[in-house]
């Protein structure tokens, strides 16, 4: 539990960081407003949208924060034996890159009012996170043909449950991202798009980062990393 | 999105609203059905955690029956009890109590008190009641299917909760957790709603320490259930792999019958770990919003300003923080590192300390104020005692050695139904009769009121109290019938009885108060568009029950905080937030 306490100081801090600028000791009782002085309500300028993704995207931050703890938890039994990780799992990782990469290209068309450019990049980010998303899927089945199956041990369970559940985030974005296409297409104004894609490019760096861990985590150096330092403790 | 200037201070939000921005119905269907209005989607949760609540309370009636009188119903086997119990617990805690205060009373009031038009992302926020009413249904059906429903209490734990010797093996516990994650799933929309439109949709002059405290309390317990409900999704998900996938995340080896199961190696503390880390959090989501809602009824029917603004505020922070550093109070008997027991037994007690701080300010709103003694007002006042009360026992099962005699007793079961079932309880009963004449337009039946509170009150203190007592002869929770056991004295029987009698009786009130909010609906006293002579912003509204778009054409703007109540020198004891201010008189 260590990882989430950890994490959740980090958005505990970034939570006493607002709180400090919200005038917590203001006397209210004491301060009735003038009639043309209308004061700003300490809300921040970034549309309430950008807002809403921070947000999720620290309920996302807890939730793989629990499962990695539950997984080092769970990597002290006996019974654990780390599987090797597919080789596709690299060329996986270029596509997810190369997807983020292509939604940032979309986010500075955007920014630019190349309708054209934000097309090409939300379509190929699109097509490239599906891409590995197979990819993904494929592993799996290599993993099944040679017998690492889900429930033959805990450390094959948790690399299908972690991959599943990355996978069905990024599923839950393509969808935010087909909306955003279609605003595209409909021939809206760069003023209307820029935002979606803007916050599309931000989950999808997420993502990625957060595939990042991760594959590092999975990978069976760490869990020979983790004996050591443990060794190290005791 | 709305346009914001930025000024000198800081955002300010613009006076009007471009009329497209506002998502308009255009039939019977979206006007009430799939709605987007928050107004509607509240009623709509509030209907729901009702409904299903009052099957909770039926069950529990089964409960106590079986406890007077064990054995004498054949309606009433071993597998059944434990079912009820499991049932009651989940639905209570979950699709009543934090869907009403989240669901409920989050959507209706936060646009309404921040003085915005709707939630700032409507669509998630319909879909959020949507996907709550479908974890609903999967609960009930979980009743019909082959087996039952789950009767691993409402803690789950493994290796019980999916061994063939717990009812509901087969769907039961299936559906069980496919309920709660969906439950989950939904909350995290509204959630987004709920904490967004308070940090974005604030109305002009509406700082956060002008917020009223409901508004603080609702906004915390979503923040602590929006980082604490993931623990129990991933307790739930993994939970469902072993069950269905054969993994064995929590299930350690086991012989079952003379046959080893497939499982081996997994920690059933690792979900103690998990359940109680969102365990918690969960009584403080259901806390927070009561304290919050308890300070402006005391404050309005009391006619006092709540004393303290600015340390409500800070405890209601503290404690959201704090809630995160004791999960492991609930796990003193599944063994620990005694320096872990000390350190949680320490953190435990320290959450008293802003607690205290709240009580000890409620008190002094009340003192030389202009009580009156309104339904609402009843019921704020019986949460004060009781939730003292149930404070007081906690503070003995904060240390480990107190508590392992008394860990699953029915001390426990009286603690925790005194602090997180009465009086939140109360807290809903008091909000409700206070905001419903906003909501319908009407006020609900005062005699009938009374009644039901009077009953309701009396009776917990006659159904927890002795509970206390039997827990600490030893009677223990969740056991279907004592037998002869010879610790446990003939007078026991005798107080069980009467436990039931007690609970019987309030259940009937219960239905005094079903009966109240729809007689009032047709037949209540027209209300007025502020009854209470109410500051917060609800009651300022053009329209009563609020319009669509919740104001008129502009947004209220708000020139002090929310309890300016017999202001010394005004017109009226109370001062609306909007109202501005006299010019000095020259
Ligand atoms: C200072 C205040 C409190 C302290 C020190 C405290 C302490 C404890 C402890 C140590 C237990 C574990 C007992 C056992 O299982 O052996 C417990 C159980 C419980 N408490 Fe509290 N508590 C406090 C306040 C609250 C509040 C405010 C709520 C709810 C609003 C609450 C709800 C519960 C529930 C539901 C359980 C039982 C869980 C179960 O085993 O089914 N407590 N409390
Ligand atoms: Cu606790």
């Amino acid at each position: 539990m260590s990882i989430t306490l950890l994490l959740l100081a980090v958005i505990g801090a970034i939570a006493a960081w607002w709180l400090s600028q919200q005038r917590l000791m203001s006397k209210p009782w004491l301060e009735v407003g003038a009639i043309d002085d209308v004061r700003g309500t300490g809300a921040s300028p970034v549309p309430a949208a950008t807002v809403g993704l921070g947000v999720f995207l620290a309920v996302v931050v807890t939730l793989f924060a629990l499962l990695i703890s539950a997984y080092f938890m769970r990597m002290q039994t006996a019974d654990w034996a780390q599987m090797p990780a597919p080789k596709l799992l690299w060329f996986n990782t270029g596509l997810l890159i190369l997807s983020s990469v292509a939604l940032q290209y979309a986010q500075v068309a955007a920014r630019r009012g190349r309708m054209e450019d934000v097309a090409g990049g939300l379509v190929a980010g699109g097509l490239l996170a599906l891409a590995f998303m197979a990819g993904q899927l494929l592993a799996w089945q290599q993993l099944n043909a040679e017998g690492y199956f889900l429930a033959t041990n805990p450390a094959n369970a948790f690399f299908y449950l972690l991959t599943g559940l990355h996978g069905l985030h990024l599923l839950g974005g393509l969808v935010a991202l087909a909306l955003t296409a279609d605003k595209v297409w409909r021939g809206l104004e760069p003023g209307q798009v820029r935002l979606s894609v803007r916050l599309c490019a931000i989950y999808w760096h997420f993502l990625l980062a957060l595939w990042i861990v991760l594959f590092t985590l999975l990978t069976p150096w760490v869990g020979d990393f983790a004996t050591i330092c443990r060794q190290l403790l005791t | 999105m709305v346009d914001t200037t930025i000024g000198a201070a800081g955002v300010i939000q613009p006076a009007e609203v471009k009329d497209v921005e506002l998502y308009h119905p255009k039939s019977w269907v979206t006007k009430y059905v799939f709605c987007q209005d928050a107004k509607v989607i509240a009623i709509q949760y509030a209907i729901t955690a009702l409904g299903i609540g009052l099957v909770a309370l039926v069950l529990s009636w089964l409960i106590r029956l079986q406890l007077a009188f064990p054995s004498s119903f054949s309606a009433i086997g071993p597998t059944d009890y434990l079912q009820f119990i499991t049932m009651h617990g989940m639905i209570m805690v979950i699709y009543l109590l934090t869907a009403l205060f989240l669901g409920g009373f989050g959507n209706y009031l936060i646009p309404l008190m921040v003085g915005a038009r709707d939630m700032v992302f409507p669509y998630v926020n319909m879909l959020s009641y949507w996907v709550y009413l479908l974890a609903v249904l999967v609960l009930v059906a979980s009743f019909f299917m082959p087996g039952g429903p789950t009767g691993a209490g409402w803690t789950l734990y493994p290796p019980q909760a999916i061994l063939s010797g717990t009812p509901g093996q087969d769907w039961g516990i299936i559906l069980m957790l496919a309920s709660l994650i969906l439950f989950i799933i939904g909350f995290t929309m509204g959630g987004l709603n709920y904490v967004v439109t308070v940090l974005q949709a604030r109305t002009r002059g509406m700082t956060m320490m002008r917020l009223p405290l409901t508004v603080w309390g609702i906004f915390m317990a979503t923040v602590l259930a929006l980082l604490a409900f993931p623990a129990l999704f991933v307790g739930c998900v993994m939970m469902l792999f072993d069950r269905i996938l054969g993994t064995s995340f929590f299930m350690p080896a086991i012989v079952e019958m003379g046959q080893h199961l497939k499982y081996g190696g997994g920690s059933p503390l690792l979900f103690q770990h998990l359940f109680w880390f969102f365990g918690h959090p969960e009584v403080y989501i259901v806390a927070l919003p009561a304290f919050g809602i308890v300070s402006d009824l005391i404050s309005t029917h009391a006619r006092k300003n709540i004393f303290g603004y600015r340390m409500m505020v800070w405890a209601i922070i503290v404690i959201g923080a704090l809630s995160f550093l004791v999960w492991a109070h609930h796990m003193y008997v599944s063994g620990m590192n005694p320096y872990f027991g000390f350190y949680f037994a320490t953190t435990t007690l320290v959450i008293a300390i802003p607690t205290a701080i709240k009580v000890y300010n409620w008190v002094l709103t009340l003192w030389r104020g202009d009580i009156h003694l309104t339904v609402p007002m009843l019921f704020a006042l019986s949460f004060i005692v009781t939730f003292v009360n149930g404070g007081l026992t906690g503070l003995f099962l904060g240390n480990p050695v107190v508590d392992v005699p008394l860990s699953d007793t029915m001390f426990v079961v009286a603690h925790f139904h005194m602090v997180m079932g009465m009086a939140p309880i109360f807290v809903i009963f008091g909000a409700i009769y206070h905001w419903y004449p906003k909501v319908t337009g009407r006020m609900m039946n005062e005699a009938l009121g009374q009644f039901h509170f009077w009953v309701s009150f009396l009776g917990a203190y006659a159904i927890y109290f002795p509970m206390h007592y039997l827990g600490l002869l030893g009677v223990p929770r969740r056991y279907f019938e004592m037998g002869d056991m010879a610790f446990i004295p003939q007078s026991a029987t005798t107080l069980n009885i009467f436990i039931t009698m007690a609970a019987l009786t309030v259940g009937f009130a219960q239905m005094v108060f079903l009966f109240n909010l729809i007689w009032s609906l047709f037949w209540g006293k027209p209300a007025g568009s502020n009854p209470w002579r109410a500051t917060t912003l609800e009651w300022q509204t053009p329209e009563t029950p609020p319009g669509h778009g919740n104001w008129g054409k502009e947004l209220p703007v708000v020139y002090r905080w929310a309890y300016d109540y017999s202001v010394p020198g005004a017109k009226e004891d109370f001062v609306p937030q909007n109202q501005p201010p006299t010019p000095r008189a020259a």
